[in-house]
């Protein structure tokens, strides 16, 4: 289908450990388990210290309607139950898991039985799954939209956009049968025209596999996009799959469109087949401070120090240590942290990559605003940040449309004076969410 | 392990920097600046050298003062004085070539807040300054030293009587064998410099296009002959203005179809005062004007963005 696409920015690809096999690695020492490990609500511990967990025992239970439950990865014994800063900010209570070596899973573990559409959200609830493309959103608040009867089209998530990620590439070439699956049960429960899959024309082998195990539904179709970034920004996966056009404040669903990342859908599909919930994650682990970029599965909760020295340890210093991947990936204070539920990469910059490339003033070159995938102008919110009085201030982001922005870096990343424009945004938004707060 | 640094996303960045792209733009105006030297002699390199030479040193002096961060290395202010040289006449006085470019560089860009924050092209309003208060430097134009012409005049002066009788040849216009400054004369130097900013991604090849698309179609309008329509296009500052100072980043609008406006602009305003203004010459006035209407058709122009509501 010949259209216009959107997302030109080319960015390194990076794919060093596509096509490698992931190793799982051995049960850790400890876990750390964050209540809060998706967008929304955190959990409430449901354990208490000494309590003996298997693995898949609930140790936190969702609160409210945007929230999702968190459950032991380990087998072992609650170490203790502490605060938590998140690496981006938040507090919230973390579980510390002590483990016995065993990995024994929880007895009561039993694939759930679905027959409605009620109970099939519940069982995506209860599994603890959130998008795991990262965006860590509780996947079942977003089905509830089906309830409404309004989503049309689903579309799957096999972009992988980011650089050196190749966890996504890894599901659908590796499970692409669970991805078969999980698409199909999705298709029985919501009453959609159409499953569109959008993969990034990088990875031929993913677009060849996911056309073979499709091959014959003509209601699933394979879409290969670009493969420039950012694909996988659903605003952006939305407009090149299907043309539709999620409008300021909306949602997904206001199109009639429900999207899922592919790992999400292979993850759920495995779900309702063993019943054992989100405890472990296929992670890429790369960068230039990476000695042996590859996959690994490792249990939520291990620290990143741990898996970095299971692959093998460092190539040079690490100066920056993120979460995710290079353009929106979240860098973090100390390897000590945690995996969670939606991190999909750990990438370790060496001290020459992670040194700040050296600011001029911007040079009015147009860079950021061609590559701005939205159509924003970056300058004008760096403009309007410089303004002193607030209520003008506010008027002028408004009006530049600060609330489209999807914070993907493209503009940040061409910019050729380096200007801090996606950190500028950010900082435009809370300003923005202020005063709208003291009104 | 030592500190991680903690930093906003992205965390990766293009290899491209402003360094390099004025760099280019200097690359890409060498040719120009040699053909000017075998043109017009020694003296043209001469005042290459004052008007760089006093470009920088002015912004050095100038950031040093008023203690801002040093700037000079990100060579723009080197930019800024080689295209003032371009754009004078070889024989101009040394003292004068001198006031232009601090000119150009104190005024026009430093008192504005520096890079990027000039409203009107340096080099440009440098070129209009020399022009107004010393009338004989840019106006008309060095004869070339390497070939004897018989006539002191411009072809453009030869031009305003609308006669194309006793101009350089074509092919002497294509190889820069007349009078004029000592970048605008070399056709081929100029656009070897613009396909080379055009390889590198420095400029967008529609300006230079747009504008000189225009002064061809419009003087072929109104003089209906292919022949002096041709001239327009060779003759004065059209080229080079075109290709190095309608590209300026931080002059023209930061929208592509702003930019293509901004030319086409720039060319219907050359044709204007070439035939029917008092000055034979309207390249640099028409990119002062078009840089004041700039801010306009970059809000006339910006993008709707994907789920904007009005
Ligand atoms: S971060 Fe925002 S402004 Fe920058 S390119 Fe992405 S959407 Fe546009
Ligand atoms: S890319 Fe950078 S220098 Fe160019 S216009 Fe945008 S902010 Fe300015």
């Amino acid at each position: 289908m010949p259209r216009f696409m959107l997302g030109t920015t080319r960015v390194p690809h990076r794919k060093n450990t596509a096509g490698i096999q992931a190793v799982r690695i051995p049960a850790p020492a400890t876990v750390t388990l964050p209540m809060s490990q998706h967008i929304g609500a955190p959990a409430e511990p449901t354990v208490k210290v000494g309590d003996a967990v298997y693995v898949g025992t609930k140790v936190g239970e969702a609160q409210g309607f945007v929230s999702s439950p968190v459950y032991s990865s380990v087998s072992g014994k609650v170490k203790k139950i502490e605060p938590y800063l998140s690496s981006n900010g938040r507090s919230c209570h973390a579980v510390v898991i002590e483990s016995d070596g065993q990995m024994t899973p929880d007895p009561s573990i039993a694939p759930p039985v679905i027959t409605t559409l009620d109970e099939f959200i519940c069982a995506v609830r209860e599994s603890g799954v959130v998008g795991l493309g990262g965006a860590g959103f509780p996947t079942a608040v977003k089905l509830e939209a089906e309830k409404k009867g309004i989503i049309k089209k689903i579309i799957i998530n096999g972009a992988e956009c980011e650089p050196y990620i190749t966890s996504d590439t890894l599901t659908m070439t590796v499970d692409s049968a669970y991805v078969k699956k999980g698409v199909e049960t999705l298709m029985s429960f919501i009453s959609a025209d159409e499953t569109v899959i959008g993969i990034e024309s990088n990875k031929p082998r993913c677009i060849d596999e996911m056309r073979r195990v499709f091959e014959g539904n003509g209601k699933v179709r394979v879409e290969a996009l670009p493969s420039t970034y950012p694909q996988g920004a659903e605003k952006i996966l939305i407009y090149n799959t299907t043309g539709r056009v999620v409008s300021e404040g909306g949602l997904p669903s206001d199109v009639g469109c429900l999207v899922m990342n592919v790992t999400t859908v292979a993850f759920i599909a495995k779900y309702l087949e063993t019943g054992m919930p989100l405890v472990e994650k296929c992670i890429t682990v790369d960068g230039s401070a990476i000695k042996n970029p590859m996959n690994v599965i490792a249990p939520i909760g291990t620290s990143i120090e741990e898996i970095i020295q299971f692959t093998g340890g460092y190539r040079a210093d690490p100066a920056k240590v993120l979460y995710g991947g290079p353009m929106m990936g979240v860098a973090v204070y100390s390897t000590d942290y945690p995996i969670m539920k939606n991190t999909n990469a750990i990438v370790a910059l060496s001290e020459k990559e992670a040194k700040p490339k050296e600011q001029h003033n911007c040079i009015h070159c147009g860079r950021c605003v061609s590559a701005c995938p939205i159509g924003l102008n970056p300058t004008l919110f760096a403009r309007a940040m410089k303004v002193g009085d607030s209520s003008e201030r506010a008027d002028r982001l408004t009006e530049a449309k600060i609330g489209l922005c999807i914070e993907c870096g493209c503009c940040s990343f061409v910019c050729p004076s380096a200007r801090p424009l996606v950190e500028t945004n950010r900082l435009a938004k809370a300003d923005l969410r202020n005063q709208q707060a003291k009104k | 392990m030592n500190k991680l640094v903690v930093s906003s996303s992205p965390h990766i960045r293009t290899d491209s920097t402003t360094r390099r792209i004025m760099l280019d733009v200097l690359i890409a105006l060498l040719p120009t600046a040699v053909a000017g030297t075998v043109i017009f002699g020694i003296k043209a390199l001469w005042v290459m050298l004052v008007c760089v030479g006093f470009s920088v040193l002015s912004e050095f002096l100038f950031n040093l003062i008023t203690k801002h961060t040093q700037t000079v290395g990100d060579l723009s202010a080197a930019v800024t004085g080689l295209i003032l040289a371009l754009n004078l006449r070889a024989d101009a006085p040394l003292w004068q070539c001198a006031v232009g470019a601090v000119f150009a560089i104190i005024v026009v860009k430093c008192l504005f807040g520096g890079l990027g924050c000039n409203f009107a092209n340096p080099a440009v309003t440098g070129r209009i300054f020399i022009m107004i208060c010393f009338a004989t430097t840019v106006g008309g134009g060095m004869m070339p030293t390497v070939v004897d012409l018989a006539s002191s005049a411009t072809p453009l002066e030869i031009m305003k009587g609308d006669t194309v009788n006793g101009l350089p040849s074509l092919p002497d216009m294509m190889l820069g064998l007349r009078g004029g400054a000592i970048g605008e004369v070399c056709a081929i130097a100029i656009l070897l410099g613009f396909a080379y900013l055009v390889y590198r991604g420095v400029i967008h090849f529609e300006t230079p296009l747009i504008f000189i698309g225009t002064v061809f179609v419009l003087s072929l309008i109104i003089s209906s002959d292919l022949t002096l329509s041709l001239y327009h296009v060779f003759s004065g500052g059209l080229l080079f203005g075109a290709v190095f100072m309608a590209t300026d980043y931080v002059t023209t609008p930061i929208t592509r179809s702003g930019k293509m406006i901004f030319a086409f602009g720039c060319g219907l305003i050359t044709v204007l005062i070439r035939f029917f203004g008092t000055y034979p010459e309207g390249v640099s006035f028409s990119i002062l004007l078009m840089n004041i209407l700039s801010p306009y058709i970059e809000k006339w122009t910006a993008k709707k963005p994907l789920g904007g509501k009005k």
